[in-house]
């Protein structure tokens, strides 16, 4: 990097500003962390007071929300480029993948 | 010039390689996690003799453990904040801030595992104590890298070399980050919260 001539590291930076464009103030990333709290508090509410059948549905729509929110405004995802978002959400895709043939296998097949 | 530029940070697509290289292992370390947390499911009511999920949770600590590694996510990006603006004091802060709370979390992992072992919970005792210890233990070790990479960074910033111009070296570690969390936040739902069963 040293070696680097102003005019690279202004290409740089410059590039890096294109991408960066746009992102939360230090206070929108403190309300999303409030309202992360707070799910969570409703997360663990649910273990102390029985809601019945609701409860697994509710703390999946509960455990989702977590996860886009701290994907997209943590780390960048609503922001950045859309290919990052499709690299992640084929990971995801793929491992739901290997979790359905894993029960198949392991459930289905075995009670024949 | 401008085109070494490029061949670091665009690549021909506009992006940035690291940014993309992170990504893609992060798209891969889904499939690792989606594997271990198959396991689990599958093997969560093969428990034995041994003590059983339901049993053996202790669901107050945890959330306590969960709250600590969800705050660290809000410091991470604070620290990236504060660089991208150019304040080296406050990325310290709250660099240090993350790692600490990384490091409360490890403490309290380490403290579950050995309040299980005390209560006849081993590796081996049965094929949910296995899966159980081998994912939540994969996840300790994650963010136990992280812990590394915050230090390494913190390193570089009291060498001087972490500026406003290579934030983005910050960003990809808080992406690590911010994955090992959002993990975590699955790992707590389903692994932890969802009723398991008893003996």
């Amino acid at each position: 990097m040293s070696t680097d001539t102003p005019t690279t590291e202004a290409t740089v930076a410059e590039a890096h500003d294109d991408e960066a464009h746009d992102h939360p103030t230090d206070a929108k990333y403190v309300r999303i962390a409030i309202l992360l709290a707070v799910i969570t508090a409703a997360e663990v509410a649910t273990y102390f007071v029985d809601i019945g059948p609701a409860l697994i549905p509710t703390l999946m729509v509960m455990m989702v929300v977590k996860f886009f929110y701290v994907a997209a405004w943590f780390m960048h995802l609503k922001f950045d480029s859309v290919v990052f978002t499709r690299f992640f959400v084929t990971g995801l895709i793929l491992a739901t993948a290997v979790y359905c043939i894993a029960l198949t296998a392991s459930e289905f097949w075995s009670k024949g | 010039m401008s085109s070494d530029a490029h061949a670091v940070h665009d690549g021909g697509t506009g992006l940035s390689n690291n940014k993309l290289l992170m990504w893609v292992f992060l798209g891969s370390e889904c499939l690792l996690f989606g594997g271990l947390i198959s396991a689990y499911l599958i093997n969560r009511n093969r428990f034995g003799d041994g003590p059983a999920p339901g049993d053996i949770f202790d669901i107050p600590f945890t959330s306590v453990s969960s709250f600590v590694l969800l705050m660290s996510s809000l410091t991470m990006v604070l620290s990236l904040s504060a660089l991208q603006r150019g304040d080296i004091r406050n990325n310290r802060i709250w660099l240090w801030t993350t790692a600490l709370l990384g490091a409360l979390f490890i403490g309290g992992q380490v403290y579950e595992f050995t309040t299980f072992l005390r209560e006849g919970l081993g590796y081996t005792t049965s094929p949910f104590s296995s899966a159980f210890f081998t994912l939540t233990g994969f996840h300790g070790v994650h963010v136990s890298l992280g812990i590394v990479m915050l230090m390494s960074l913190l390193i570089s910033s009291y060498r001087g070399t972490l500026r406003k111009e290579n934030s983005e070296t910050v960003e990809i570690v808080g992406l690590y980050w911010h994955f090992v969390d959002v993990v975590w936040i699955f790992i707590f739902t389903v692994i932890y919260l969802v009723p398991s069963p008893t003996t």
